[in-house]
Order: structure tokens, then sequence, then C-alpha cells
């Protein structure tokens, strides 16, 4: 593809936080907005599950679209799952992203991410160290990997297995003294295993954007929180809190017809206070709102 | 000497008037048709002329050139035999020639003289009072449904020679059967679908709005049961609409003459061909047609053929079907609502708690993907339909929802019912948060105003907006 521009080490352009790898690559490939590279705002790095559910998908992007419209550039591998919501939520909030490649940067892999693809090199940055037309191979993965930490001044893992891909960034980026946040997943669940490692092992604990930010050390956008639900809402939202359920469970156990469920339900997801998980049921997301919650500070 | 009959041949669902001509001369006995006759009407010659000799009539030393006007149209079917004999026995002075011209005849004839049932009769019929003539003659067999024309007299004849006594008044018509009575089968009831809560309110909300609704669900969710029960919701059809459900059966020859057509319920398979579904290139009406004013069932959507999905968008989109052929086109009613159903994934159970899905990601994606976007955008509803609970509670009887989406319709046909400020608040916070695509948004509203007429309510509320939200297609995508 044309537009293709290599930064190589030593000259001007490369970023610095790479120089601090034992490996610095000797050349980033570029394709899209390369101010994006020195970047003076928090960098976050966004990775998780390949397979993670829709709610894994929509946490990432809540984050990450607070995060954009914060101010902090998301990096990420435009890997399918994870990856691919955390470069939607920073692209739906307006904001530019920045997605590192296994493989060259003119070659759009996976396939199915083909238009986000598109749209990272329109509205953002996509780099690879790998020359032009270099194909996906298993081990650049990894590699890869070392890149994403190194840019980020964060690492947020949303949905991890033991031994993922996941994993090894934030080790990467423990190396480099980068901050690993994680999201806590509930015990026994595939996706939860690698994440509960990392907390265990003391990474951060995120469980919202208000979170976030404080590692990030943003304040909160100054947009509208959250529209406060209406009561038979709030009811469908408090039974949410108890368990996941579908619809006709709620309509049942709240003694509500199935209309005003429903309706309560999509006024919530409007809300991004819950997502519907894929056997139909909802489960709610933490929203603390913009300004009704004491932000989490950091230990220092 | 000429002779002159009146017959008609049926486009699709229209019956076009023939001008039947026939000329003799003396000489070798034969029959000769012109006009652009199909085969079956060659074929009618032979019939024809053994017909009229099996009644007792003759064409000695005749030669008989038969036209049928206009010449243009290329003409199908069998109903014109009674009208060609007509002719010729006017030609040939065996009957009177006025009476021959005062009538329409739409019967095929025997090799005994016998008249036999063709199908589109009932619009026939109507043309015939269209166009004032005396009456219409049909094989008995036909009479009943004749009669579902209004202004329009009805001979019913056994065979040629009580036909043309029939006309001329020597002879008494075939009894005419009881006027038809109205529908009375009943639906099968919504009390028998247990649980599904939020599918049955879809299904009111589609009965209520002419909704059409795409239900997603694992087997045995009871998709079909819901479906099936949709005509029983819907108001019963006026005389008008009965006589158009009446014309497209009449047309495909299924007509029940002893009752009127209640609403229908079409579940066409899906290995069914194009032209099942839309209709054939001989002008008969598919599937689309025939639930013409009921229900279009479409089970295992996602299994049918691309091209046959593809065929299916501008009938849901025009409400009509416009078959296009060399010698002409016919356009068939196709206004129906249409229901369809499919499993989350190939194997079904993508998302049922109670049994591992089999399927890759990927071959999900592709089996959801066979449902094209502009074949969504068909659809106002959606709503996943979990496993039944077979101990869930006895739903709430048809004959209340039915009152609920009578009073509905009614409401909507009055006036739409206007947004409050909150509700397009709503709305155009969906949009923003890209919930909705553009065309989502006027669907959305729609649905809107027909849960807000089913609430009993002049304005739509947010309240509205959101539940119509919960339904979007846009889930799917």
């Amino acid at each position: 593809m044309s537009g293709q521009v290599v930064v190589r080490r030593g000259r001007p352009g490369y970023p610095g936080r790479l120089l601090e790898l034992h490996d610095p690559p000797a050349a980033l490939h570029c394709i899209g907005r390369l101010g994006l590279l020195d970047w003076t705002g928090p960098v976050l790095g966004t990775v998780g599950s390949r397979t993670a559910g829709e709610p894994g998908l929509a946490l990432a992007r809540r984050l990450c679209r607070a995060a954009a419209a914060a101010g902090a550039l998301v990096v990420s591998g435009l890997a399918l799952g994870i990856d691919a919501a955390a470069h939607d939520g920073a692209l739906d909030a307006g904001e530019p992203t920045v997605a590192v490649l296994g493989c060259g940067a003119d070659v759009a892999y996976p396939p199915r991410n083909r238009a986000l693809y598109r749209r990272v090199t329109e509205e953002g940055l996509v780099v690879s160290e790998y020359p032009a037309g270099t194909e996906p191979a298993p081990w650049r993965f990894p590699a890869r990997n070392r890149l994403i930490a190194a840019l980020a001044d964060v690492v947020l893992v949303v949905e991890a297995r033991r031994r993922s891909g996941a994993l090894i960034t934030a080790d990467h980026a423990l190396d480099l003294g980068r901050d690993v946040l994680a999201v806590p997943g509930w015990p026994g669940f595939a996706g939860s295993a690698g994440v509960n490692a990392l907390l265990k092992a003391g990474a951060g604990l995120i469980e919202d954007e208000v979170d976030l930010l404080g590692w990030l050390g943003l304040a909160a956008a100054a947009g509208p929180a959250p529209a406060a639900p209406d009561p038979q809402a709030g009811r469908v939202l408090d039974a949410l809190r108890r368990g996941p359920a579908h619809p006709d469970q709620l309509a049942t156990v709240l003694a509500m017809d199935a209309g005003p469920v429903s309706a309560a339900i999509a006024r919530l997801e409007l809300a991004g206070l819950v997502v519907r998980d894929e056997s139909g049921c909802w489960i709610p997301l933490l929203g603390r709102g913009g300004g009704d919650a004491e932000p989490f500070l950091p230990p220092w | 000497m000429l002779g002159r009959a009146l017959t008609f041949w049926l486009a699709g669902v229209e019956a076009r008037p023939i001008e039947v001509e026939a000329a003799t001369r003396q000489g070798a006995t034969s029959v000769t048709i012109v006009g652009l006759p199909d085969r079956a009407v060659q074929e009618a010659r032979l019939r024809v002329r053994q017909g009229i000799y099996s009644s007792g009539f003759t064409l000695r030393e005749t030669t008989v050139t038969v036209n049928l006007a206009p010449a243009r149209e290329k003409k199908e079917g069998t109903g014109f035999d009674l009208a060609i004999a007509f002719a010729v026995l006017a030609a040939t002075r065996q009957m009177p020639r006025a009476a021959a011209a005062r009538v329409a005849a739409i019967a095929e004839l025997g090799l005994d003289g016998r008249l036999k049932p063709v199908p589109g009769v009932l619009a026939m019929a109507e043309a015939t009072a269209r166009l004032g003539l005396h009456g219409i003659v049909v094989a008995p067999e036909n009479a009943g449904e004749a009669m579902l024309a209004p202004g329009v007299r009805v001979i019913a004849a056994r065979t040629l020679d009580h036909a043309v006594g029939a006309i001329v008044g020597d002879q008494e018509p075939a009894p005419l059967p009881e006027p038809a009575e109205p529908h009375s089968e009943p639906y099968p009831d919504m009390a028998d679908v247990r649980g599904q809560l939020r599918a049955r309110r879809a299904v009111e909300i589609a009965a209520a709005g002419n909704h059409n609704l795409l239900m997603c669900g694992p087997p045995g969710s009871g998709k079909s049961m819901l479906a099936r029960r949709l005509p029983g919701l819907l108001p019963p059809p006026s005389p008008a609409e009965i006589l158009e459900i009446a014309r497209v059966r009449s047309a495909a020859g299924l007509i029940d003459d002893e009752r009127l057509p209640g609403r229908p319920f079409r579940s066409p398979h899906h290995s069914a061909s194009v032209a099942a579904l839309v209709g054939t290139a001989r002008l008969r009406p598919g599937e689309v047609s025939l639930a013409h004013r009921g229900v279009l069932f479409l089970d295992e959507l996602a299994e049918f053929q691309r091209p046959v999905l593809e065929a299916l968008r501008l009938p849901l989109e025009d409400g009509e079907v416009v078959i296009a052929r060399a010698a002409g086109s016919a356009r068939l009613p196709a206004r129906s609502l249409v229901v369809a159903a499919m499993n989350p994934c190939p194997c079904g159970y993508h998302g049922d708690p109670g049994r591992p899905c089999r399927c890759e990601s990927r071959r999900r994606e592709a089996y959801q993907g066979r449902i094209s976007g502009p074949l969504l955008d068909r659809f106002d509803l959606l709503v996943e339909v979990p496993r039944a609970d077979a101990h869930g509670a006895p739903g709430e009887p048809s004959a209340p929802i039915a009152e609920r989406v009578a009073r509905a319709r009614q409401l909507l046909a009055e006036r739409p019912p206007p947004l409050t400020a909150e509700a397009e608040m709503l709305l155009g916070q969906a949009v923003e948060r890209s919930m909705l695509s553009a065309r989502g948004r006027a669907r959305a509203l729609r649905v809107a105003r027909s849960i807000a007429a089913l609430d009993g309510e002049a304005e739509v509320t947010a309240t509205h907006v959101a539940e119509a939200l919960s339904f979007r297609t846009e889930l799917l995508r």
C-alpha cells in the first residue's frame, strides 16, 4: 500500500520509549498519522482475549472510549475480540488510536477486522516493525506485544486466559516498569484466570472508567453523567445486580409486564449500565457516572 | 357466418377479456385457432370438436377459423373451450347469435361434452359484472366461487347442450350451492404458549402495527407456535379483503366455496424455489401472494437459498409482485405480515444454557450473514426466543389480545400518535450512540407508535421508544 513511512531508530520521530526495550526495533513501518508517535498525554495499552464475549467487549469499548475522550491514546494490536473493541472505543470517542501489527503494516489482518483496519489507517496510525508485505506468522505476535507494552504508560487487560498473549504483554509491561491493570473476572471462567492471576500478583483493579482514569492521571471528561434511570429501570438494575437474567425472568420476578421490562433494559443499555451476553441474558456493568463517585486514587 | 362469444384469460389475479370469433365456410371439417394461443388452447380445437359432437351438435362439412382477440396477447389455459364452442355453434346457427354474445363463458370441455372447472373464476365473475354482461356460464364446481363476486348472475351448466339450453331459456340451469358461510375455523390460541413473555409482546406489537417480525432462538423454543397464532390476533378481514384473499386462492385453484376465507397463514418450506415463493412465469400466484392479507411464515430463514431471499425483498417492500414475461406482465397482491424464524447458529444451540453450541464463531457469523442487510431492513422487530419453559404459566388467551390489537389498529388508522419531546430525545440518543442506523430510526419510530397505540395512549412517550429500541434488528448485525 502506498503511504507507508519508515521511521528508523536514531532518527527524529522514533519513539524514545521503544529504546527502553533491550531489543528496540530497527525501524517502524507506519501508515497513518505519524504525529501520534510522539503523543504527549498518557498512553493506554489495552489487550485481552480474542474470544471475549459481548460483556467483555462492551466493557473494553467503554473503558477505552472514556480514556480516549479524557485525553489518553489507546494502543492495541488490532486482533479480534478485546483489541478490536479497544480501537473501536477510541474511534467512537472521535479520538485517534494506534494499532501495532504482527505483520506488515500494509497487511489487513485478521481479515474480519478489515473495515476497522481501514479506519485506523485513516483516523489513527498502524505501525509494525516488519517490512511491507510481511505475512502474519504465529511467532511474530508475541514480539509485537512487547511494542504495545513499550509504547504504553499503562497496560489494561480485559479478559485473559492463562498463558495468553495478553499476559505476555503484561509481562513485558512489568519488565519495563509500566503499570499493569486488570478487570477482575468471576472465578472459574476461562477468561478470568489470566486477569485474576495478574490481580493476585498486584495489578491495579479496574471496575470502571473512574478507576481507569485515576491510574492514567486524568480527570473524567466533563460529559453528562449517565441519565438517571427512571424508577422502573432502577428496579430492573437492582434485580440484575443479583445475577444475570433474561427479560422474561425479570418480568416474572418483578411482577412487571414484558413491555416495561424491555423498555427499562433498553434505557439501561443506552446509559451503558447493562450489556447482553450470548444467551440473551442481561448483566450489569458498573457505572458510577461522571461526578457522583470518588475517583480512585493510585497509591502514590 | 360469424359467431361471437366472450371469455377471459387470467393474468395473475386479473381477468382480461377475450372476444372469441368463429367464422365458418363449407369445406372439409376442421377447426383452426389463431390469436397467439398456447399449447393448451391449441388443443381446445380437438376438445371442442369432440364436445360438440358428444352434445348432439354437428360440424359436418364445415371449416371453422377461430380468432382470439386481442390477438397480440398470448393466451394460456383451458377455460376458453366453452366460449369457442359457443362461437362455433353461433356461427353454424345451432344457437342464437345474440345468446352466445351476451354471457361470459368459462369452462373446459370434456370429450363427452361436460363442463369442467378452471382456476380464477372469481376474478372473471367480477369482470363479468363490471362489463355489464347478462351472466357468467361456468361448470357446477365453479358456481360457488363465481357467486362470491357481487352483482353477477351465475349460470351453472353440466354439459355443453345444457349450457346452451340454460342461456336461451329452454332448460333450467344447474342448482346453485348455498352462499359461502363466513370463516369460522378457529386459529390456535395464544393460551397454549407458556412463558415467552417478551416474544408474546413482540407478536402483539407485530399484529397491532403490521410489523414484520424476526424471531431468533434455539430449535423447539416455540417460534413457529407463536407465528401460527398470529393470524388469530389480527382483526377478521373486511368484505373487500375477503374478496382479495379469495381472488388469489381462486387464481391458484385453491378455493373452498363452502366457506369464506379467513386470514391466510402460509409457511413455505425453506427449499422452496423463487417461482414457488414469488410466482411462476405462467403468472400463477406464489406463496407471497397466497399469504396476502395474512401471515407469511418463513421458518429457518437462513436456510432459504440466497436468490429466493433476494427475490422476496421487492414484494415485501411494495406489497405486490410484478411478474414480467415476453408477452406481458401481471401484478399480484402480496401485502402480508412476514414472520421469520431462525436459529442463532447452524447447530441451533448458540447461547442456549442447556446445551453447548458446536459451531465455530466464524461459521456462526457466516450463518447470520446469510440474511443480507437489505433483507434485514424489511423487518421492524427482532426478538430473541429463549428455550421454552414447559413449566411456565399458561399465557393470556388470544381473545383479549386480539381486542387490544383491534383497538390499537383503529387508533393508528385514525391518527398516528405524536412524539413527546423526551421520546424524540431518546431516539436521537440511540442514533448518536450508533444503536440505530438511519433506517433503524424510522423503524423504531413506527414500532414505538404501535406500542403507544397498544397501551391506548395518545402520545409516544420515551418508554414506548425505549421498548421499541429493545426489538431493534441492529442487534443481529
